[in-house]
């Protein structure tokens, strides 16, 4: 029973004071904007890779780098790596922070989270800009 | 469902009137002196159809087991005590009537009654509202108002008043948050009730702090959680669009200020 004892002063606020940090409503925001820019830049990129002229059977390198030889296609590419790597791994955030039970696991998933997210985000920016067409199989 | 008989109850004690049916009741019970986790057990009961679910469980509380344990007030849908889980839909126990639950073409009728989820559970159907009221009272769901007191009343045109008109109706019956599966994951999120109540005041023109209940719902565990599943709307008894008042918030965050 000692430990019921130890009561808290009548009122005292158990949530800390709120902040005045707007960061869950950018988040917000850029989940409704960064999902219809998505729906369009996936579908069309899904439509010219699989349906277009033949479709999935004409893609091979010279293809790839055909289109990577235009900045119209390297900054649709581009686009859709940042805007779906930072929707998805929000998406990946929230759910963490739901289901964590503990805040060492929400913690490590969080970071294990970011980690993931900038190896791909530089990996595939890497690859965008400094694609070289004339390399020897 | 098993084929294991769940234990039957001797329920002949409680008075059949005329025109009256027999239903099985399903409650979940847990006494935390002897179990270690909730079970079911089934009661069979006759209930008229105008019957109330909570009459149900007042004829088993004075005739079968006196001590199955449920919260209840007024028992009119005025007072919120009697929230529960009917048939798996968060509901007042003494708004929802027999005839509403009966299996159709005279098949026998179970109705199956659990607490509702995401507050611990303290005997049987009634849980800790604490967390629950910790969530409304810090949201300060009181008018705050700055200056010389009015030597009358604080006037008010209808238009105005009918701005958070909806809000307004809220028993804090817990049904709503009890509801929301954000909630049950994350017992910090504010939850659709203490956000309905901060509604009321951040839209009442009378009130000045509208500016710090929004800071307080801007933050990680406000407005931003809410992942409209609408499981809120579909289970507040009186009717509140409680989805549409999160909303709401969420566009005075977005539009009015940032």
């Amino acid at each position: 029973m000692s430990e019921s004892l130890t009561l808290e002063k009548p009122r005292s606020p158990r949530r800390r004071a709120a902040r005045r940090n707007n960061f869950e409503l950018y988040s917000w925001a850029f989940m409704r904007i960064s999902g219809l820019a998505l729906v369009i830049l996936v579908l069309g990129h899904l439509f010219i890779m699989n349906i277009l002229d033949g479709g999935v059977h004409r893609i091979n390198f010279a293809f790839v780098a055909g289109r990577w030889s235009s900045p119209f296609w390297q900054f649709w590419d581009l686009a859709m790596l940042w805007l779906a790597q930072l929707h998805g791994g929000n998406g990946l955030r929230t759910i963490i922070d739901d289901y964590a039970r503990k805040d060492t696991t929400r913690f490590w998933l969080k970071m294990l989270l970011y980690a993931s997210m900038a190896v791909i985000l530089v990996l595939g920016t890497l690859v965008i800009f400094t694609f070289d067409p004339n390399i020897t199989a | 469902m098993t084929a294991v008989a769940e234990p039957t109850n001797d329920t002949s004690q409680i008075p059949a009137p005329e025109g009256s049916v027999t239903i099985t009741v399903k409650i979940l019970r847990f006494n935390p002196e002897i179990d270690n986790e909730p079970h079911w057990e089934s009661y069979d009961v006759p209930a008229l159809p105008t019957d109330r679910v909570l009459n149900l469980l007042m004829n088993i509380k004075n005739y079968a087991d006196g001590t199955l344990s449920f919260r209840r007030s007024c028992a009119h849908g005025i007072c919120g005590s009697d929230a529960m889980q009917i048939n798996g839909i968060n509901r007042l126990a003494c708004k929802v009537l027999v005839k509403d639950l009966l299996a159709k073409d005279g098949k026998p009728t179970t109705v199956s009654v659990a607490p509702i989820k995401g507050l611990p559970t303290m005997k049987d159907l009634y849980v800790d509202m604490e967390p629950f009221f910790e969530a409304f009272r810090s949201v300060k769901p009181y008018l705050i108002a700055y200056g010389n007191e009015p030597t009358n009343e604080r006037y008010q045109s209808a238009a105005d008043r009918e701005r958070f008109d909806d809000t307004t109706k809220c028993i804090l019956c817990a049904c709503c948050t009890s509801s929301c599966p954000v909630y049950w994951a994350d017992g910090s999120y504010f939850g659709p009730a203490a956000i309905v109540n901060a509604h009321r005041f951040i839209f009442d023109s009378r009130d000045e702090a509208s500016e710090e209940r929004l800071d307080i719902l801007n933050d990680t565990e406000g407005v931003w959680r809410c992942r409209t599943t609408f499981n809120c709307t579909d289970a507040c008894p009186r009717g509140i669009q409680v989805t549409k008042a999160i909303q709401e918030v969420k566009r005075a965050l977005l539009f009015k200020r940032t």
